[in-house]
Protein backbone atom coordinates (compact mmCIF):
# COMPACT_ATOMS: atom_id res chain seq x y z
CA UNK A 1 0.00 0.00 0.00
CA UNK A 2 2.18 2.89 -1.68
CA UNK A 3 -0.82 5.39 -1.79
CA UNK A 4 -2.82 6.13 1.53
CA UNK A 5 -6.42 5.98 1.22
CA UNK A 6 -8.03 8.87 -0.77
CA UNK A 7 -9.99 9.35 2.74
CA UNK A 8 -6.54 10.34 4.64
CA UNK A 9 -4.96 12.56 2.48
CA UNK A 10 -4.38 15.35 3.73
CA UNK A 11 -3.46 19.10 1.93
CA UNK A 12 -0.22 20.61 3.19
CA UNK A 13 -1.66 22.89 5.41
CA UNK A 14 -3.03 20.23 7.32
CA UNK A 15 0.42 18.00 7.21
CA UNK A 16 1.79 20.97 9.14
CA UNK A 17 -0.59 22.15 11.87
CA UNK A 18 -0.48 17.80 12.28
CA UNK A 19 3.29 17.81 12.57
CA UNK A 20 3.19 20.95 14.89
CA UNK A 21 0.54 19.60 17.25
CA UNK A 22 3.10 16.38 17.44
CA UNK A 23 6.14 18.64 17.95
CA UNK A 24 4.25 20.38 20.74
CA UNK A 25 3.11 16.85 22.24
CA UNK A 26 6.27 15.12 22.19
CA UNK A 27 8.68 18.24 23.47
CA UNK A 28 6.55 18.18 26.35
CA UNK A 29 6.77 14.59 26.98
CA UNK A 30 10.18 14.21 26.08
CA UNK A 31 12.00 17.54 27.28
CA UNK A 32 12.97 15.92 30.63
CA UNK A 33 14.81 12.99 29.16
CA UNK A 34 16.09 15.44 26.92
CA UNK A 35 17.18 17.59 29.46
CA UNK A 36 18.83 15.46 32.01
CA UNK A 37 20.61 13.74 29.40
CA UNK A 38 22.12 16.88 28.27
CA UNK A 39 22.98 17.53 32.40
CA UNK A 40 24.45 13.93 32.35
CA UNK A 41 27.03 15.31 29.96
CA UNK A 42 27.87 18.54 31.24
CA UNK A 43 30.55 19.04 34.03
CA UNK A 44 29.79 20.72 37.12
CA UNK A 45 31.00 23.92 36.74
CA UNK A 46 28.90 24.54 33.15
CA UNK A 47 25.93 22.88 35.56
CA UNK A 48 26.67 25.29 37.81
CA UNK A 49 27.11 28.80 36.00
CA UNK A 50 24.30 31.27 34.93
CA UNK A 51 22.90 32.34 32.70
CA UNK A 52 21.08 28.61 31.51
CA UNK A 53 23.16 27.24 28.46
CA UNK A 54 21.11 24.09 27.12
CA UNK A 55 23.95 22.78 24.78
CA UNK A 56 26.47 21.15 26.57
CA UNK A 57 29.99 22.85 25.68
CA UNK A 58 32.94 20.89 26.00
CA UNK A 59 30.46 17.55 27.06
CA UNK A 60 31.60 14.83 28.30
CA UNK A 61 30.43 10.76 29.43
CA UNK A 62 33.23 11.33 32.70
CA UNK A 63 29.88 11.82 34.92
CA UNK A 64 28.78 7.89 33.34
CA UNK A 65 32.11 6.33 35.02
CA UNK A 66 32.42 8.47 37.85
CA UNK A 67 28.26 7.73 38.80
CA UNK A 68 30.09 4.32 40.29
CA UNK A 69 32.13 5.60 42.71
CA UNK A 70 30.21 8.23 43.95
CA UNK A 71 26.84 6.13 44.37
CA UNK A 72 28.22 3.25 46.09
CA UNK A 73 25.51 1.02 46.01
CA UNK A 74 24.64 1.88 42.07
CA UNK A 75 25.08 -1.74 40.75
CA UNK A 76 23.13 -2.75 43.60
CA UNK A 77 20.12 -0.99 43.59
CA UNK A 78 19.74 -1.92 39.85
CA UNK A 79 20.44 -5.71 41.17
CA UNK A 80 17.95 -4.98 43.59
CA UNK A 81 15.33 -3.46 41.37
CA UNK A 82 15.38 -6.14 38.73
CA UNK A 83 15.38 -9.01 41.52
CA UNK A 84 12.21 -7.29 43.51
CA UNK A 85 10.23 -6.76 39.88
CA UNK A 86 11.13 -10.71 38.66
CA UNK A 87 9.97 -12.09 42.21
CA UNK A 88 6.66 -9.88 42.05
CA UNK A 89 6.13 -11.11 38.39
CA UNK A 90 6.26 -14.57 39.29
CA UNK A 91 4.21 -14.60 42.49
CA UNK A 92 1.63 -12.38 40.31
CA UNK A 93 1.42 -14.62 37.83
CA UNK A 94 0.92 -17.67 39.93
CA UNK A 95 -1.95 -16.04 41.95
CA UNK A 96 -3.96 -14.54 38.74
CA UNK A 97 -3.66 -17.29 35.88
CA UNK A 98 -5.63 -19.60 37.45
CA UNK A 99 -8.56 -16.51 39.29
CA UNK A 100 -8.43 -15.21 35.96
CA UNK A 101 -9.34 -18.40 34.23
CA UNK A 102 -12.20 -18.79 36.85
CA UNK A 103 -13.25 -15.57 36.19
CA UNK A 104 -13.36 -15.99 32.71
CA UNK A 105 -15.39 -19.22 32.34
CA UNK A 106 -17.23 -20.09 35.25
CA UNK A 107 -20.78 -17.99 36.47
CA UNK A 108 -21.19 -18.67 40.12
CA UNK A 109 -23.11 -16.53 43.12
CA UNK A 110 -21.29 -13.60 43.52
CA UNK A 111 -18.38 -13.88 40.83
CA UNK A 112 -19.82 -10.56 39.79
CA UNK A 113 -19.43 -8.94 43.07
CA UNK A 114 -15.97 -10.97 43.36
CA UNK A 115 -14.47 -9.15 40.16
CA UNK A 116 -15.47 -5.82 41.40
CA UNK A 117 -14.20 -6.23 44.57
CA UNK A 118 -10.68 -7.18 43.40
CA UNK A 119 -10.79 -4.10 40.72
CA UNK A 120 -11.62 -1.93 43.98
CA UNK A 121 -8.45 -3.15 45.42
CA UNK A 122 -6.90 -0.16 42.22
CA UNK A 123 -9.08 2.24 43.82
CA UNK A 124 -6.59 2.07 47.38
CA UNK A 125 -2.69 3.07 46.95
CA UNK A 126 -0.52 1.65 49.14
CA UNK A 127 -0.20 4.80 50.96
CA UNK A 128 -3.27 4.86 52.31
CA UNK A 129 -2.90 1.31 53.92
CA UNK A 130 0.38 2.22 55.09
CA UNK A 131 -0.04 2.20 58.97
CA UNK A 132 -1.35 -0.91 58.69
CA UNK A 133 0.81 -2.46 56.52
CA UNK A 134 3.72 -1.64 58.27
CA UNK A 135 2.50 -3.34 62.03
CA UNK A 136 1.56 -6.24 59.75
CA UNK A 137 5.20 -6.11 58.38
CA UNK A 138 6.29 -5.61 61.38
CA UNK A 139 4.51 -9.04 63.07
CA UNK A 140 5.29 -11.04 60.28
CA UNK A 141 9.25 -9.93 60.87
CA UNK A 142 9.82 -9.07 57.43
CA UNK A 143 10.50 -4.76 58.04
CA UNK A 144 14.11 -4.26 56.59
CA UNK A 145 14.11 -7.50 54.20
CA UNK A 146 13.49 -8.04 50.63
CA UNK A 147 9.92 -9.19 51.68
CA UNK A 148 8.70 -5.69 52.48
CA UNK A 149 8.66 -4.63 49.36
CA UNK A 150 7.58 -7.46 47.54
CA UNK A 151 4.33 -8.77 50.00
CA UNK A 152 2.82 -5.86 49.55
CA UNK A 153 4.11 -4.88 45.96
CA UNK A 154 2.38 -7.93 44.71
CA UNK A 155 -0.99 -6.79 46.15
CA UNK A 156 -1.92 -3.82 44.52
CA UNK A 157 -0.84 -5.31 41.18
CA UNK A 158 -2.91 -8.05 41.01
CA UNK A 159 -6.24 -6.38 39.72
CA UNK A 160 -5.23 -5.40 36.17
CA UNK A 161 -3.85 -8.93 36.21
CA UNK A 162 -6.61 -10.44 36.32
CA UNK A 163 -8.19 -7.78 34.41
CA UNK A 164 -6.02 -8.28 31.57
CA UNK A 165 -5.92 -11.72 31.29
CA UNK A 166 -9.32 -12.55 32.10
CA UNK A 167 -10.08 -10.73 29.04
CA UNK A 168 -7.50 -12.55 27.16
CA UNK A 169 -9.12 -15.91 28.22
CA UNK A 170 -12.35 -14.94 27.19
CA UNK A 171 -11.95 -14.75 23.67
CA UNK A 172 -10.10 -18.36 23.77
CA UNK A 173 -13.40 -20.43 23.04
CA UNK A 174 -15.51 -22.40 25.07
CA UNK A 175 -15.61 -25.30 22.54
CA UNK A 176 -11.60 -26.68 23.75
CA UNK A 177 -12.71 -26.57 27.19
CA UNK A 178 -16.40 -28.61 26.51
CA UNK A 179 -14.42 -30.97 24.07
CA UNK A 180 -11.94 -31.71 26.06
CA UNK A 181 -14.49 -32.22 28.98
CA UNK A 182 -16.23 -34.86 26.63
CA UNK A 183 -13.36 -36.85 26.02
CA UNK A 184 -12.90 -37.09 29.65
CA UNK A 185 -10.13 -34.83 30.86
CA UNK A 186 -10.31 -32.95 34.36
CA UNK A 187 -10.68 -29.69 34.93
CA UNK A 188 -7.18 -29.20 35.98
CA UNK A 189 -5.86 -31.32 33.46
CA UNK A 190 -8.12 -29.52 30.77
CA UNK A 191 -6.42 -25.83 32.26
CA UNK A 192 -3.10 -27.18 32.23
CA UNK A 193 -2.92 -29.21 28.87
CA UNK A 194 -5.54 -26.98 26.67
CA UNK A 195 -5.94 -23.72 27.91
CA UNK A 196 -2.75 -22.72 29.26
CA UNK A 197 -0.58 -23.56 26.01
CA UNK A 198 -3.08 -20.75 24.35
CA UNK A 199 -3.34 -18.35 26.27
CA UNK A 200 0.86 -18.34 26.65
CA UNK A 201 0.69 -14.71 24.56
CA UNK A 202 -1.67 -13.18 27.01
CA UNK A 203 -0.03 -14.38 29.92
CA UNK A 204 3.33 -13.30 28.45
CA UNK A 205 1.88 -9.37 27.81
CA UNK A 206 0.75 -10.05 31.46
CA UNK A 207 3.71 -10.82 32.85
CA UNK A 208 5.67 -7.91 31.02
CA UNK A 209 2.90 -5.10 32.05
CA UNK A 210 3.35 -6.49 35.92
CA UNK A 211 7.29 -6.15 35.55
CA UNK A 212 6.90 -2.94 34.07
CA UNK A 213 5.19 -1.75 36.39
CA UNK A 214 6.65 -3.35 39.17
CA UNK A 215 9.85 -2.21 38.32
CA UNK A 216 8.21 1.81 37.77
CA UNK A 217 6.72 1.62 41.23
CA UNK A 218 8.78 0.74 43.81
CA UNK A 219 9.26 3.61 46.05
CA UNK A 220 6.44 4.16 49.11
CA UNK A 221 7.12 0.44 50.11
CA UNK A 222 10.64 0.66 49.35
CA UNK A 223 10.78 4.02 51.69
CA UNK A 224 8.86 3.35 54.74
CA UNK A 225 9.30 -0.53 55.20
CA UNK A 226 13.20 -1.12 54.74
CA UNK A 227 15.90 0.99 55.94
CA UNK A 228 18.70 -1.59 54.67
CA UNK A 229 20.47 0.01 51.75
CA UNK A 230 21.67 -3.15 50.51
CA UNK A 231 18.18 -3.97 49.42
CA UNK A 232 17.38 -0.67 48.28
CA UNK A 233 16.05 -0.40 44.96
CA UNK A 234 16.68 1.91 42.37
CA UNK A 235 14.12 4.93 42.87
CA UNK A 236 15.23 4.67 46.64
CA UNK A 237 18.70 4.42 46.38
CA UNK A 238 19.14 7.54 44.51
CA UNK A 239 16.69 9.56 46.06
CA UNK A 240 18.53 9.03 49.11
CA UNK A 241 21.69 10.06 46.77
CA UNK A 242 19.07 13.07 46.00
CA UNK A 243 18.31 14.29 49.26
CA UNK A 244 21.40 15.32 49.97
CA UNK A 245 22.85 19.07 50.49
CA UNK A 246 24.96 18.93 47.55
CA UNK A 247 23.85 17.04 44.52
CA UNK A 248 25.62 16.46 42.07
CA UNK A 249 23.31 16.90 39.19
CA UNK A 250 25.61 15.28 36.46
CA UNK A 251 26.03 12.17 38.13
CA UNK A 252 22.50 11.99 39.19
CA UNK A 253 21.09 11.91 35.53
CA UNK A 254 24.16 9.85 34.41
CA UNK A 255 23.03 7.15 37.19
CA UNK A 256 19.25 7.79 36.11
CA UNK A 257 19.69 7.22 32.71
CA UNK A 258 21.38 3.69 33.28
CA UNK A 259 18.71 2.95 35.73
CA UNK A 260 15.66 3.72 32.75
CA UNK A 261 17.68 1.90 29.86
CA UNK A 262 15.95 -1.61 31.25
CA UNK A 263 12.87 0.06 30.86
CA UNK A 264 13.37 1.85 27.54
CA UNK A 265 15.10 -1.29 25.84
CA UNK A 266 11.41 -3.21 27.14
CA UNK A 267 9.98 -0.73 25.73
CA UNK A 268 11.51 -0.68 21.85
CA UNK A 269 11.68 -3.97 21.95
CA UNK A 270 7.87 -5.11 23.37
CA UNK A 271 5.79 -2.01 22.63
CA UNK A 272 3.59 -3.90 19.80
CA UNK A 273 2.31 -6.10 23.28
CA UNK A 274 2.47 -3.24 25.68
CA UNK A 275 -0.43 -1.30 23.38
CA UNK A 276 -2.12 -4.47 22.97
CA UNK A 277 -2.21 -5.18 26.58
CA UNK A 278 -3.34 -1.89 27.56
CA UNK A 279 -6.34 -1.96 24.36
CA UNK A 280 -7.35 -5.20 26.01
CA UNK A 281 -8.16 -4.31 29.46
CA UNK A 282 -9.22 -0.97 28.31
CA UNK A 283 -11.43 -0.85 25.15
CA UNK A 284 -13.58 -4.03 24.97
CA UNK A 285 -15.07 -3.73 28.57
CA UNK B 1 -21.61 -34.56 43.48
CA UNK B 2 -23.34 -32.95 40.10
CA UNK B 3 -21.37 -31.55 37.50
CA UNK B 4 -22.40 -28.48 38.44
CA UNK B 5 -21.21 -28.76 42.12
CA UNK B 6 -18.09 -29.66 41.30
CA UNK B 7 -17.75 -27.16 38.66
CA UNK B 8 -17.94 -24.21 41.39
CA UNK B 9 -15.80 -25.75 43.78
CA UNK B 10 -13.04 -25.67 40.73
CA UNK B 11 -13.83 -22.40 40.24
CA UNK B 12 -13.41 -21.37 44.08
CA UNK B 13 -10.44 -23.88 44.39
CA UNK B 14 -8.44 -21.37 41.11
CA UNK B 15 -9.93 -18.32 42.86
CA UNK B 16 -8.69 -18.88 46.45
CA UNK B 17 -4.82 -17.85 46.19
CA UNK B 18 -5.68 -14.46 44.97
CA UNK B 19 -8.39 -13.95 47.32
CA UNK B 20 -6.85 -14.93 50.39
CA UNK B 21 -3.90 -13.16 48.96
CA UNK B 22 -5.28 -9.80 48.52
CA UNK B 23 -7.93 -10.30 51.78
CA UNK B 24 -4.76 -10.62 54.22
CA UNK B 25 -2.38 -7.85 52.47
CA UNK B 26 -5.37 -5.39 50.92
CA UNK B 27 -9.11 -6.07 53.19
CA UNK B 28 -7.67 -6.50 56.39
CA UNK B 29 -5.22 -3.36 56.64
CA UNK B 30 -8.61 -1.44 55.45
CA UNK B 31 -10.12 -2.97 58.44
CA UNK B 32 -7.46 -2.66 60.75
CA UNK B 33 -7.44 1.52 59.57
CA UNK B 34 -10.83 1.81 60.77
CA UNK B 35 -10.02 -0.01 63.61
CA UNK B 36 -7.04 2.05 64.71
CA UNK B 37 -8.40 5.25 63.66
CA UNK B 38 -10.12 5.25 67.23
CA UNK B 39 -6.82 4.12 69.05
CA UNK B 40 -3.81 6.43 70.04
CA UNK B 41 -1.92 3.89 68.41
CA UNK B 42 1.85 5.09 68.47
CA UNK B 43 5.57 3.82 68.76
CA UNK B 44 4.45 3.03 72.61
CA UNK B 45 3.49 -0.82 74.20
CA UNK B 46 0.03 0.09 74.94
CA UNK B 47 -2.63 1.20 72.90
CA UNK B 48 -6.35 2.63 74.41
CA UNK B 49 -9.55 3.67 72.58
CA UNK B 50 -10.07 7.32 72.49
CA UNK B 51 -13.23 7.17 70.99
CA UNK B 52 -13.45 10.02 67.75
CA UNK B 53 -10.53 11.98 69.93
CA UNK B 54 -8.98 11.16 66.30
CA UNK B 55 -11.79 12.68 64.20
CA UNK B 56 -12.06 15.81 66.62
CA UNK B 57 -8.55 16.91 66.36
CA UNK B 58 -9.09 16.56 62.68
CA UNK B 59 -11.55 18.78 62.11
CA UNK B 60 -10.65 21.15 64.47
CA UNK B 61 -6.85 21.43 62.80
CA UNK B 62 -6.08 22.29 59.33
CA UNK B 63 -7.75 19.19 57.32
CA UNK B 64 -10.57 21.41 55.90
CA UNK B 65 -8.02 23.15 54.48
CA UNK B 66 -5.98 20.07 53.50
CA UNK B 67 -8.93 18.32 51.86
CA UNK B 68 -9.92 21.54 49.87
CA UNK B 69 -6.41 21.88 48.77
CA UNK B 70 -6.46 18.20 47.63
CA UNK B 71 -9.51 18.83 45.53
CA UNK B 72 -7.96 21.47 43.86
CA UNK B 73 -4.85 19.80 43.15
CA UNK B 74 -6.77 16.68 41.88
CA UNK B 75 -9.18 18.95 39.72
CA UNK B 76 -6.63 20.38 38.00
CA UNK B 77 -4.31 17.70 37.55
CA UNK B 78 -6.97 15.72 35.88
CA UNK B 79 -8.51 17.95 33.91
CA UNK B 80 -5.18 18.71 32.25
CA UNK B 81 -4.22 15.25 32.15
CA UNK B 82 -7.47 15.29 30.05
CA UNK B 83 -6.72 18.19 27.96
CA UNK B 84 -3.58 16.91 26.95
CA UNK B 85 -4.03 13.53 26.07
CA UNK B 86 -7.32 13.87 24.26
CA UNK B 87 -5.11 16.68 21.94
CA UNK B 88 -2.33 14.01 21.92
CA UNK B 89 -4.74 10.57 21.12
CA UNK B 90 -6.34 13.11 18.48
CA UNK B 91 -2.86 14.01 16.79
CA UNK B 92 -0.96 10.37 16.91
CA UNK B 93 -4.57 9.18 15.20
CA UNK B 94 -3.70 10.64 12.06
CA UNK B 95 -2.67 8.83 9.38
CA UNK B 96 0.90 10.23 8.77
CA UNK B 97 4.29 9.22 8.36
CA UNK B 98 6.26 8.35 11.35
CA UNK B 99 2.94 8.02 13.66
CA UNK B 100 4.56 4.40 14.68
CA UNK B 101 7.79 6.00 16.52
CA UNK B 102 5.52 8.65 17.82
CA UNK B 103 3.49 6.82 19.25
CA UNK B 104 6.61 5.44 21.35
CA UNK B 105 8.28 8.43 21.85
CA UNK B 106 4.93 8.84 24.29
CA UNK B 107 5.27 6.04 26.28
CA UNK B 108 8.51 6.79 28.49
CA UNK B 109 7.23 8.42 31.44
CA UNK B 110 4.62 6.12 32.51
CA UNK B 111 7.39 3.23 31.49
CA UNK B 112 10.53 4.16 33.45
CA UNK B 113 10.13 4.57 36.98
CA UNK B 114 8.60 7.16 38.21
CA UNK B 115 10.85 8.54 40.68
CA UNK B 116 13.36 9.08 38.19
CA UNK B 117 11.38 11.19 36.03
CA UNK B 118 10.61 13.12 39.20
CA UNK B 119 13.95 13.85 39.53
CA UNK B 120 15.15 15.38 36.45
CA UNK B 121 11.60 17.60 36.92
CA UNK B 122 13.58 18.36 40.25
CA UNK B 123 16.33 19.88 38.61
CA UNK B 124 14.16 21.57 35.73
CA UNK B 125 12.59 23.45 38.31
CA UNK B 126 15.82 24.41 40.53
CA UNK B 127 15.97 28.29 40.33
CA UNK B 128 19.36 28.53 40.34
CA UNK B 129 20.37 26.65 37.16
CA UNK B 130 17.29 25.17 36.03
CA UNK B 131 16.03 24.40 32.59
CA UNK B 132 12.69 26.26 33.14
CA UNK B 133 13.60 28.86 35.26
CA UNK B 134 16.29 29.50 32.93
CA UNK B 135 14.49 29.61 29.60
CA UNK B 136 12.15 31.73 30.64
CA UNK B 137 15.18 34.37 31.79
CA UNK B 138 16.37 34.20 28.13
CA UNK B 139 12.85 34.62 26.43
CA UNK B 140 12.85 37.79 29.17
CA UNK B 141 9.75 36.70 30.60
CA UNK B 142 10.81 36.64 33.93
CA UNK B 143 13.38 39.03 35.86
CA UNK B 144 15.68 37.20 38.14
CA UNK B 145 15.74 33.48 39.09
CA UNK B 146 12.61 31.76 40.09
CA UNK B 147 12.99 28.72 42.55
CA UNK B 148 9.74 26.79 41.15
CA UNK B 149 9.77 24.73 44.32
CA UNK B 150 10.44 27.24 47.13
CA UNK B 151 7.41 29.48 46.90
CA UNK B 152 4.06 28.10 47.75
CA UNK B 153 1.68 28.90 44.60
CA UNK B 154 4.58 27.72 41.44
CA UNK B 155 5.79 24.83 43.88
CA UNK B 156 1.20 23.99 44.11
CA UNK B 157 1.60 23.91 40.13
CA UNK B 158 5.18 22.64 39.28
CA UNK B 159 3.70 19.30 41.04
CA UNK B 160 0.45 19.78 39.14
CA UNK B 161 2.80 19.50 36.27
CA UNK B 162 5.00 16.79 37.07
CA UNK B 163 1.70 14.74 37.50
CA UNK B 164 0.06 15.46 34.64
CA UNK B 165 3.37 14.29 32.69
CA UNK B 166 3.41 11.01 34.33
CA UNK B 167 -0.43 10.65 33.75
CA UNK B 168 -0.37 12.04 30.40
CA UNK B 169 0.73 8.86 28.29
CA UNK B 170 -1.96 6.38 29.78
CA UNK B 171 -5.02 8.37 28.59
CA UNK B 172 -3.19 9.90 25.65
CA UNK B 173 -2.68 5.56 24.90
CA UNK B 174 -6.13 4.88 26.03
CA UNK B 175 -7.95 7.68 24.28
CA UNK B 176 -6.11 6.83 20.76
CA UNK B 177 -7.25 3.26 21.22
CA UNK B 178 -10.54 4.36 21.69
CA UNK B 179 -10.48 6.67 18.79
CA UNK B 180 -9.55 3.30 16.74
CA UNK B 181 -12.23 1.30 17.62
CA UNK B 182 -14.83 3.74 16.36
CA UNK B 183 -15.63 1.98 13.05
CA UNK B 184 -14.09 3.26 10.19
CA UNK B 185 -17.53 3.11 7.77
CA UNK B 186 -18.83 5.70 9.57
CA UNK B 187 -16.03 8.07 8.91
CA UNK B 188 -16.50 6.59 4.88
CA UNK B 189 -19.77 7.26 4.82
CA UNK B 190 -19.62 10.96 6.02
CA UNK B 191 -17.22 11.90 3.74
CA UNK B 192 -18.78 10.20 1.13
CA UNK B 193 -21.39 12.73 1.83
CA UNK B 194 -18.94 15.31 1.32
CA UNK B 195 -18.41 16.06 5.14
CA UNK B 196 -14.86 17.74 5.70
CA UNK B 197 -12.24 16.37 7.86
CA UNK B 198 -12.76 18.84 11.24
CA UNK B 199 -17.18 18.34 10.43
CA UNK B 200 -16.08 14.29 10.93
CA UNK B 201 -14.34 14.96 13.69
CA UNK B 202 -16.69 17.27 15.67
CA UNK B 203 -19.74 15.03 14.69
CA UNK B 204 -17.88 11.34 14.60
CA UNK B 205 -14.85 11.05 16.50
CA UNK B 206 -15.72 13.78 19.57
CA UNK B 207 -19.24 12.04 20.71
CA UNK B 208 -18.00 8.49 20.09
CA UNK B 209 -15.08 9.40 22.25
CA UNK B 210 -16.70 10.98 25.30
CA UNK B 211 -17.59 7.40 26.78
CA UNK B 212 -14.07 6.12 26.85
CA UNK B 213 -13.21 9.80 28.46
CA UNK B 214 -15.76 9.94 31.17
CA UNK B 215 -14.27 6.48 32.39
CA UNK B 216 -10.31 7.80 31.81
CA UNK B 217 -11.64 10.76 33.69
CA UNK B 218 -13.12 8.63 36.54
CA UNK B 219 -9.76 6.22 36.52
CA UNK B 220 -7.64 9.29 36.61
CA UNK B 221 -9.58 10.88 39.46
CA UNK B 222 -8.78 7.97 42.00
CA UNK B 223 -5.24 7.34 40.90
CA UNK B 224 -4.67 11.79 41.05
CA UNK B 225 -6.36 11.46 44.55
CA UNK B 226 -3.80 8.60 45.30
CA UNK B 227 -0.54 10.53 44.46
CA UNK B 228 1.87 10.32 46.66
CA UNK B 229 5.43 9.93 44.94
CA UNK B 230 5.57 13.41 42.72
CA UNK B 231 4.76 15.30 45.75
CA UNK B 232 6.94 13.71 48.15
CA UNK B 233 9.87 13.88 46.41
CA UNK B 234 9.59 17.62 45.23
CA UNK B 235 8.71 19.03 48.16
CA UNK B 236 7.62 17.06 50.84
CA UNK B 237 4.45 18.65 51.17
CA UNK B 238 5.99 22.07 51.46
CA UNK B 239 7.21 25.09 52.00
CA UNK B 240 4.84 25.68 54.39
CA UNK B 241 2.49 22.96 53.42
CA UNK B 242 1.08 24.01 50.79
CA UNK B 243 1.72 21.32 48.78
CA UNK B 244 0.31 18.75 51.23
CA UNK B 245 -2.81 16.62 50.26
CA UNK B 246 -4.43 14.31 52.14
CA UNK B 247 -2.17 11.24 51.27
CA UNK B 248 1.11 13.64 52.08
CA UNK B 249 -0.48 14.72 55.60
CA UNK B 250 -1.30 10.93 56.45
CA UNK B 251 2.06 10.31 55.63
CA UNK B 252 3.81 12.82 58.11
CA UNK B 253 1.24 12.16 60.99
CA UNK B 254 1.67 8.69 60.63
CA UNK B 255 5.41 7.69 59.50
CA UNK B 256 6.74 10.96 60.09
CA UNK B 257 4.93 11.58 63.89
CA UNK B 258 4.70 8.04 64.39
CA UNK B 259 1.41 9.37 65.44
CA UNK B 260 -0.92 5.85 63.97
CA UNK B 261 -3.87 6.46 65.38
CA UNK B 262 -4.35 10.28 63.68
CA UNK B 263 -2.86 8.97 60.76
CA UNK B 264 -5.51 6.15 60.40
CA UNK B 265 -8.46 8.50 60.94
CA UNK B 266 -7.14 10.47 58.12
CA UNK B 267 -6.56 7.15 56.16
CA UNK B 268 -10.41 6.77 57.01
CA UNK B 269 -11.49 10.01 55.77
CA UNK B 270 -9.62 9.44 52.28
CA UNK B 271 -11.23 5.63 52.03
CA UNK B 272 -14.61 7.53 52.41
CA UNK B 273 -13.67 9.95 49.45
CA UNK B 274 -12.48 6.60 47.58
CA UNK B 275 -15.28 4.44 48.36
CA UNK B 276 -17.78 7.46 46.75
CA UNK B 277 -15.37 7.77 43.19
CA UNK B 278 -15.32 4.05 42.78
CA UNK B 279 -19.27 3.16 43.59
CA UNK B 280 -19.33 6.61 41.09
CA UNK B 281 -16.99 4.89 38.74
CA UNK B 282 -18.76 1.56 38.83
CA UNK B 283 -22.38 3.43 38.45
CA UNK B 284 -21.25 5.35 35.10
CA UNK B 285 -19.18 2.68 33.55
CA UNK B 286 -22.48 0.38 34.08
CA UNK B 287 -24.73 3.11 32.34
CA UNK B 288 -22.25 3.78 29.28
CA UNK B 289 -22.11 -0.33 29.33
CA UNK B 290 -25.63 -0.50 29.08
CA UNK B 291 -26.06 2.71 27.05
CA UNK B 292 -24.13 0.89 24.17
CA UNK B 293 -26.10 -2.13 24.04
CA UNK B 294 -29.28 -0.52 23.48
Amino acid sequence: MSQPALINRYRWYELVGIYAGIFVFLSFILAPFVEGFLVSLKPLSLLFSSPYRFWPENGSFAAYKTMWVSVPGFARYIFNSFFISVIVTAVVLALVVPAAYAFARFRFRGSGALLAAFLAVNMFSGAVLLIPLFRLMRSFGVLNTYFAMIVPGVAFLIPSAIWLLRTYMMRIPRELDEAAFVDGASHFYTLRRVILPIAMPGITVVAITTFIGSYAQQFIFALTFNSKTEYMPLPVGLFAYFGRQEVVWNELMAASFVGIAPAVIVIFFLQRYLVSGLTAGAVKQ
Amino acid sequence: MSVRRSTIIFAWILLLPALLYVSVIVAYPLVDTFILSFTDASLKKTTKWVGTLNYDKIFNGTFAEVIARTFVWTFFSVSIKMGIGTFGAVMLNAAVPGRALFRVLTMPPWIVPMAIGIFMWGWMYNGQFGMISGVLQNLGLVDGPVAFLAHGSTAFWATIITDVWIGVPLVTLYLLASIQAIPQDLYEAAWTDGAGRFYRFRRITLPLLVPAMITMSMLSLIATFNSFDIIWILTQGGPNGDTTTMIIDTYRTAIGSKKYGEGAARAVVICIFLSIFCLLYFRVTHRLASGESR
